[in-house]
């Protein structure tokens, strides 16, 4: 007798469900439900169950769930698989779009902050917006164990469209070669605004996967620019960086990966990072040149908030624009450290407000006390002074105030 | 016996393992009159003239306080999930062939489950008092023979003070005492900080035992269990598992959720302007609790502020506050950890303060309306503010009430809680047992949004503006059943297997056998 499980159980499982699904000949559906929240879910789980393998055309089977408190996206996703993994069905159960997650996104908008989720794990998804990061990525590549990828696409199809991200930017991390373009056959069309491309090494990767994405957009008749974060984490795609970063117009920001491509030049990761000084300078280059977000690397020691302020600082001053975080306690610690700090808005506000009386009265040269002020100068305090505004630092009239 | 609608709207027995009951009237709306209860009068010269009150065994101690069917045995907490004596009792009265004694302890722990047994075999007609896991499981399937009545920490004393409750025999562990059984919650190897809940046993039981693993020198000072209220004094070799006592560290929380909900209570009440200097604060010992007070301790520092004093369960969080001068004094009533119990040792201004002082209906004053932020949490909160911690949403019995109940008259009542837990809304219609009216709960902090009682419009109007993810009630309830679904409503039978009693003595709620 064939039988598919898919899910999780057990002690430490949280909001999962384990399914054991076995096809039979004759005895209709029999189910068999174990629930932490029985007895105020289980007529609920129990219709779930039965009328979605009737969705998909079950007659006779042996259905057992084994619940650790699942919301109704992750059962039909752990249902779907199963089917799917006995059947080879293409009929997939889509969910309800929530209104919540219908927004759109644009290229310049902060990625200070990038939450990985693992795609296998619903219970993290749920509060993972609420931390507030600029973007969640729901990630079907290395967090996903081999024989779990089927599942964790549907999954995630799932909570895209059922879960709520409170606005953060809706990324995933698709599987590198043909699996990664399944991933985005199957995702793409529920409001995904980035994807980022792992261990990519040049351009045509990133063309590939752009012209994938195009295809399944207007197949969907969606118009909406799906952006792209191609992540570099091997030496060949270091010194590709630049081909990489232009290959596509939708290429919005460059991350480098730092785990593999530090056990690509076979040296161990320091928390000093000596030696991917190079290659981190070359992404934050070759992006800059080709006007995208240089993001850096993960900080993966989620103990060490104090390690983790040095690393985003040192980031900062080597010009990245973001980091990604595994944990979400990283995030106000990432946002603090690339926002500017209170030193920098002071002397930006001086700067713009002597900008400001400079041009009011006609004068071509800008001064600040004795010293003349660049235009590049007055450019970067102006960018300082937006980005406070936008972080909120700021309010958005404060040079009335300051005048005032 | 009949149900009676209280004012609360919830159906109530009349009567409660054979006495009248009296339903609950509102908060603040009986008023008992009389006298209090007295124990009997002693003589002392009945008692030894070397004031040894040592006896051979707690059998011994039992036997001649004239244990016997139907009696009343009274016991605290303080030794916890670590404690050695209180199933000793059952023990003993169970070999002796007593039947239908009633346990009052101040709180039951997991080490408490064997207790089942004398339950089963009769040597125990009934618990009146919290109860948690598989003993709360017991009574909430109706195997318990009596009514179960749960009480606050208050409400025990003044159950206790107004009589409702007579206390046969009090069976006291101690940390340390004399023989003439001066007894403290400090020193040996047994040591719980406190013992402040064993008060109004020692001082209105018809007989008051003391057990210890650690006699002293007379005289056991500073004493908190007097002497001349001990009948005897037993000395056993362990009174209780030392790391089960206390916890050797309490914790934060880690889970980045209930931090985030922590971080948003600290950030409440640093708008709201209720922390300021001077404020006086009681946070409990969980997870999210502890975090709320590193929060608030850094806020302190930052603005170079002092809690007057606040009110403990302490932990060492609470101590550092104390120690690094963030916190004038902290007034105790149970210790948590073991920094705590190293405070109250050494520091002056570490006091301990029973709950039989703070919070007794019967007291001439109520220490908790002097709290300005209390924070408190809950099982479930239904969208008229009532709050609910004995049971869960399945209707199992599975909490007692603590210093809940009485915690509510602070100025403040705060309850961080999650929207849901696993699948299961902890924000619902109406909560499945009613153990405190809306009225007296303030504000509640969700991962999703604040909600502030309508009637608290001066906290309303504090907030207003200032960036904080303000919601109804109402609204947070239905973001919980969008994502969670809407629950089946708990099953009951008829059968009342336990009395929910306000601080007042008054019922409450009454909670049912569910049904299977």
């Amino acid at each position: 007798m064939k039988q598919a499980i898919t899910g999780n159980a057990g002690p430490r499982v949280r909001s999962d469900i384990e399914v054991t699904l076995e096809l039979t000949d004759s005895g209709g559906i029999e189910l068999n439900i174990k629930s932490k929240v029985k007895s105020m879910y289980g007529k609920a789980i129990e219709e779930q169950c039965r009328f979605l393998l009737d969705y998909f055309g079950i007659v006779n089977a042996r259905l057992s769930v084994n619940d650790s408190g699942a919301l109704p996206f992750v059962i039909a996703a752990r249902i779907e698989a199963a089917v799917k993994a006995l059947t080879g069905t293409t009929k997939s159960f889509i969910p309800e779009m929530i209104p919540e997650n219908i927004y759109g996104s644009s290229r310049d908008r902060y990625r200070f902050s990038r939450l990985y989720l693992p795609g296998n794990s619903p219970g993290m998804f749920l509060n993972a917006g609420l931390h507030s990061p600029d973007g969640v990525i729901l990630d079907l590549e290395d967090s996903v164990a081999p024989d779990r990828k089927d599942e964790a696409r549907i999954l995630v199809r799932n909570a895209l469209r059922a879960v709520n991200f409170y606005g953060a930017e809706r990324m995933i991390r698709i599987n590198q070669g043909e699996r990664g373009l399944e991933d985005l056959e199957a995702l793409i069309p529920h409001n995904v605004q980035l994807v980022l491309i792992p261990k990519c090494e040049n351009g045509e990767t990133v063309q590939t996967v752009d012209r994938k994405i195009r295809e399944i957009k207007a197949g969907e008749g969606q118009n909406e620019t799906v952006f792209l974060m191609p992540i570099i984490e091997s030496a060949a795609g270091v010194e590709h960086a630049m081909e990489i970063a232009t290959a596509s117009g939708s290429v919005v920001a460059m991350a480098i990966g730092l785990e593999d491509y530090t056990a690509d030049l076979g040296v161990q990761r320091t928390k000093e990072g000596k030696e991917s000084l190079y290659a981190r300078n070359r992404i934050v280059v070759a992006a800059r040149a080709a006007g995208i977000q240089p993001i850096d690397s993960v900080f993966s020691d989620v103990g060490d908030m104090e390690g983790l302020l040095q690393n985003v600082l040192s980031s900062k001053a080597m010009g990245f624009d973001g980091m990604g975080c595994i944990h979400p306690r990283q995030i106000a610690v990432i946002r603090e450290g690339f926002s500017p700090s209170p030193d920098e808005i002071e002397k930006a506000k001086k700067i713009v407000v002597a900008y400001h009386d400079a041009l009011e009265k006609g004068l071509g040269v800008v001064a600040l006390g004795t010293k003349m002020i660049d235009p590049p100068v007055v450019a970067r305090a102006e960018k300082t002074i937006t980005l406070a505004v936008r972080l909120g630092i700021l309010p958005g009239n404060w040079i009335e105030e300051e005048k005032a | 016996m009949k149900l009676l609608e209280n004012a609360a709207g919830r159906m109530v027995p009349d009567e409660i393992n054979g006495k009248e009951a009296v339903p609950f009237k509102g908060v603040g709306k009986h008023r008992p009159t009389g006298r209090k209860y007295a124990p009997p009068i002693a003589t002392c010269i009945d008692y030894p003239e070397d004031n040894n009150k040592v006896v051979g065994s707690l059998k011994e101690a039992l036997v001649r306080c004239g244990l016997k069917d139907g009696m009343t045995v009274s016991t605290h907490h303080h030794l916890r999930d670590g404690d050695l004596v209180s199933n000793q009792i059952f023990a003993i009265a169970s070999e002796m062939g007593v039947k239908d004694l009633v346990w009052l302890p101040s709180a039951s722990f997991p080490c408490n489950d064997p207790v089942i047994q004398y339950l089963e075999d009769g040597t125990v007609n009934r618990i009146e008092g919290s109860m948690n896991g598989p003993l709360g499981m017991f009574v909430s399937e109706g195997r318990m023979k009596g009514m179960a009545v749960l009480r606050s920490h208050g409400g025990r004393v003044q159950a206790i003070q107004d009589g409702d409750v007579k206390i046969d025999i009090a069976v006291l562990a101690a940390p340390a005492s004399d023989s003439f059984g001066n007894a403290r919650g400090t020193g040996g190897p047994s040591a719980t900080g406190v013992i402040g809940y064993a008060k109004p046993d020692y001082l209105y039981a018809d007989k008051v035992i003391v057990v210890t693993d650690n006699l002293v020198d007379l005289p056991c000072f500073p004493m908190e269990v007097e002497g001349n209220y001990v009948d005897y004094v037993v000395v056993v070799d362990k009174i209780g598992i030392p790391e089960k006592i206390v916890s050797g560290t309490t914790q934060i929380t880690k889970s980045p959720d209930r931090l985030l909900i922590a971080e948003l209570t600290a950030l409440f009440l640093e708008k709201s302007g209720l922390l300021r200097n001077g404020a006086t604060m009681q946070a409990g010992a969980g997870g999210t609790s502890l975090a709320i007070a590193v929060f608030v301790h850094q806020m302190l520092k930052k603005k170079g502020w002092k809690l007057s004093f606040g009110f403990g369960g302490s932990t060492r969080y609470m101590v550092e506050m104390l120690e690094e001068g963030q916190m004038g004094y902290i007034l105790d009533a149970q210790a948590f950890d073991l920094d705590s119990v190293k405070s109250i040792e050494k520091n002056l201004n570490h006091i301990p303060y029973p709950v039989f002082n703070a919070y007794n209906y019967h007291s001439k004053g109520n220490l908790t309306t002097m709290m300005d932020i209390m924070i408190l949490g809950a099982t479930e909160i239904d969208t008229g503010f009532n709050g609910n911690v004995v049971t869960h949403s399945d209707g199992l019995l599975l909490h007692g009430i603590g210093g809940w109940q009485n915690c509510l008259h602070a100025r403040n009542v705060i309850i961080p809680v999650p929207l849901f837990r696993d699948r299961i809304p902890v924000i619902v219609d109406r909560v499945t047992t009613l153990c405190g009216p809306g009225e007296l709960i303030d504000v509640i902090i969700t991962e999703r949004g604040i909600a502030i009682n309508p009637g608290r419009q001066d906290l309303i109007d504090s907030v207003r503006g200032k960036g904080l993810p303000l919601v109804t009630i109402g609204e947070l309830r239905e973001t919980a059943e969008k994502i969670c679904g809407k629950p089946e409503k708990a099953a009951f039978d008829e059968r009342v297997v336990a009395a929910i009693k306000w601080v007042d003595g008054t019922v409450i709620d009454a909670v049912r056998k569910v049904r299977k």
